[in-house]
C-alpha cells in the first residue's frame, strides 16, 4: 500500500485547516506499521483517507496499484477509535453487520473460530453494554477479520482502555497477526505501544502532520511484555519521544 | 462540616446512572418513559392496598355523610353500572372513540414519521419548518374540532383529523429528534463495508433514532386520546363516543354512568402507556 504526497485541507469557522501535508510512505505487504504522533496531528485524516472514507486534497492513495477512491470493502478492514459497536445488536450480530451490508451469507465457520480465538464464544448474545472496553474492541477485531481483509487499519483502537487491558489487546493483537499475516496501519499516540507492536514506525510532526522521522524496529518476534522493560527498549522510547517532541528537527541537525 | 450546613444548600451527590437533562430533545418526556421494572412484593401490596383503601374509604365516606349522587357517585355503584351496561352501552362508544384515535393515530404517527425522516435530510427545511411544527405543537387541536365540524358534517372525520393533528406534530418532532442524532463513526462503519445510502438508513440512522420515535409515538398516543375524548366533549358525531357519553351523563346528573365513562377512559390511558412500556423495553432497552 503506497501514500503518495498525501495532503489534506479542512474548511473550519476559523479558516481552512491542513491536516495532513505532503505525507508519503510505503507499506509492504504483511507489514505491521505503527504511526505515531501528538493529537491532533493529522494520523486519524491519514488513515481515514487511506481507508476510502476521506477524500485527499491532493496526493493519492494506492492499494495494489489502483488508487483508492472510495471505500475498498473487499480487501480494506478498518478499526475504529473505542469499539464502535451498535448498541442495539448483540455481539453475534455486530459481528455479523458486515455481512448483512455485502448481502452475503455469513461465514459461520470463520467467526466462530475467531470468537472462540478472542475469548468471546460465550458472549455471543450479550449487548455491547454488558460487555467490557477489552471485550468490546475484540468484538470489532473479530467483526473486521470475519471479512478476510488483506489491510487492516486500526484507529488508535486500544487508546480507550486501561494499560492491563491494552498490554492484553497488544499481545492478542500480535498472536492473530502472526497467524493471518495481513498488512497492518496502526495509528496510536502510545509510544510503548508503537515500539511493542511495530515492524516500523512513523512518526508525524504536530499539525500539519508531515513525516518526521521513520524508525526501523528490530526487535525479536514473537515479543513479551518483558521486553518493554529492557534497556534497548526504554532507550528507544525516550529516542522517540524526542522526536515526536521536536517534531524530528533535532534529529535532523544531529545527522 | 456538613452537619452545619442546611440540608436544602448541600451539594446533591450527582448520579451517574442518570443520563444529562436535555439529551431527549425539544421536550422532555422521560418521566412518562422513566418506569421502573422491577416492583418488590411490598410496593405492589402497597399499591394494591392504597388502590383498595381510596375505593372503599371513599365509599364509606359518601355513606357517611349520606351525599347524594349527583353530587358525587359511590365507588361501588359505579363498578356496577360499568359492569351491567357495559356490553349494552359502553362498548359501543368505547368502539366509536377508539375508531377515531385509532384511525387518526395511524395518519397522523405516519405522516409524522415520514416528514421528521424526510426533514432531518435537510437541514435549511428543518429550519423553515420548524416554526410551524412548534405552532402545531402547542395549539390545543381540540380548538379545531367545531370548525371541522361545520366543514365535514357529523361523521368520524372531523375527529380523526383533530387527533392526526395532535398526534402527528408530537411524533415528528420527537423522531426529528432522534433522526438528527448522527454517529459519524458509526455511518463511516458501514460506509468501509460499502453500505448504501438505503443501507446506511435502515442499518444506522433508524436504529439509533429508534428510542426517540418510541418516545414520540407514546407522547402523541397520549395526545390523540385526549383529543379524540375532549374532541367529543366539544362537538360529538352523530355516533357518539366517550367523550359525548360524558356531556350527555353530566347534564343529566347521572354520575353513576358519568363515573363509570370515566374509568373506562383512565383504563385506556393506562393500556396505551403499557403497551409502549413494553414496546420500549423490547426495541429500546439498549438505550436505558
Amino acid at each position: 500500500m503506497r501514500v503518495e504526497g498525501a495532503t489534506k485541507t479542512y474548511e473550519s469557522k476559523s479558516g481552512p485547516v491542513r491536516a495532513l501535508e505532503d505525507f508519503s510512505l510505503e507499506v509492504r505487504e504483511g507489514e505491521l506499521v505503527c504511526v505515531l504522533g501528538p493529537s491532533g496531528c493529522g494520523k486519524t485524516t491519514l488513515l481515514w483517507s487511506m481507508s476510502g472514507l476521506h477524500a485527499l486534497t491532493s496526493g493519492r492513495i494506492l492499494l495494489d496499484g489502483t488508487p483508492v477512491n472510495g471505500p475498498r470493502p473487499e480487501e480494506i478492514g478498518m478499526i475504529f477509535q473505542e469499539a464502535n459497536l451498535l448498541p442495539w445488536r448483540n455481539l453475534r450480530q455486530n459481528v455479523n453487520f458486515p455481512f448483512e451490508i455485502k448481502n452475503r451469507p455469513v461465514d459461520r465457520q470463520r467467526v466462530e473460530a475467531l470468537l472462540h480465538e478472542t475469548g468471546l464464544a460465550e458472549f455471543g448474545g450479550s449487548m455491547p453494554g454488558e460487555l467490557s472496553g477489552g471485550m468490546q474492541q475484540r468484538a470489532s477485531i473479530v467483526r473486521a477479520l470475519a471479512q478476510n481483509p488483506s489491510v487492516l487499519l486500526m484507529d488508535e483502537p486500544f487508546g480507550a482502555l486501561d494499560a492491563f487491558t491494552r498490554d492484553e489487546m497488544n499481545l492478542l493483537l500480535l498472536r492473530l497477526w502472526s497467524e493471518s499475516g495481513q498488512t497492518i496501519v496502526f495509528v496510536t499516540h502510545n509510544i510503548t505501544e508503537a515500539i511493542f507492536l511495530a515492524d516500523r514506525v512513523v512518526v508525524m510532526t504536530p499539525r500539519p502532520g508531515r513525516l518526521a522521522h521513520i524508525y526501523d524496529i528490530d526487535l525479536p518476534r514473537p515479543r513479551t511484555i518483558d521486553l518493554t522493560f529492557q534497556p534497548s527498549f526504554i532507550e528507544l522510547i525516550q529516542d522517540m519521544k524526542r522526536t515526536v517532541e521536536t517534531g524530528g528537527r533535532a534529529l535532523v541537525e544531529v545527522e | 462540616m456538613s452537619g452545619n450546613v442546611p440540608s436544602e444548600l448541600r451539594d446533591e451527590i450527582p448520579r451517574f446512572e442518570q443520563r444529562a437533562a436535555g439529551d431527549h430533545g425539544p421536550i422532555d418526556w422521560t418521566a412518562l418513559t422513566a418506569m421502573r421494572t422491577a416492583k418488590s412484593a411490598l410496593e405492589i401490596g402497597t399499591i394494591v392496598a392504597l388502590a383498595a383503601f381510596v375505593f372503599f374509604g371513599l365509599e364509606v365516606l359518601l355513606r357517611w355523610t349520606n351525599t347524594p349522587t349527583y353530587v358525587f357517585p359511590k365507588p361501588i355503584a359505579v363498578v356496577r353500572t360499568l359492569v351491567n351496561e357495559f356490553t349494552s352501552v359502553y362498548a359501543h362508544h368505547l368502539w366509536v372513540t377508539m375508531y377515531e384515535f385509532l384511525v387518526g393515530y395511524a395518519i397522523g404517527a405516519a405522516i409524522g414519521l415520514l416528514l421528521a425522516a424526510l426533514i432531518t435530510q435537510k437541514p435549511f427545511a428543518e429550519k423553515v419548518i420548524a416554526p410551524y411544527i412548534l405552532i402545531m405543537v402547542t395549539t390545543p387541536m381540540i380548538a379545531f374540532v367545531p370548525f371541522l365540524r361545520l366543514k365535514l358534517g357529523f361523521g368520524s372525520w372531523p375527529l380523526i383529523i383533530a387527533v392526526a393533528l395532535a398526534a402527528g406534530p408530537m411524533v415528528m418532532i420527537n423522531s426529528a429528534t432522534g433522526f438528527r442524532r448522527t454517529d459519524l463513526a458509526k455511518i463511516a462503519l458501514a460506509r468501509s463495508y460499502g453500505a448504501s445510502t438505503i443501507q446506511i438508513f435502515r442499518k444506522i440512522r433508524f436504529p439509533l433514532a429508534l428510542p426517540m420515535i418510541i418516545v414520540g409515538f407514546m407522547v402523541g398516543s397520549i395526545f390523540g386520546l385526549l383529543t379524540a375524548v375532549g374532541g367529543g366533549m366539544v362537538a360529538a358525531s352523530e355516533e357518539g363516543g366517550l367523550g359525548e357519553r360524558l356531556v350527555y351523563y353530566s347534564s343529566l346528573a347521572r354520575m353513576d354512568q358519568f363515573g363509570a365513562v370515566i374509568l373506562i377512559i383512565a383504563a385506556l390511558g393506562v393500556s396505551i402507556y403499557v403497551l409502549f412500556y413494553f414496546i420500549g423495553k423490547r426495541w429500546a432497552s439498549w438505550e436505558a
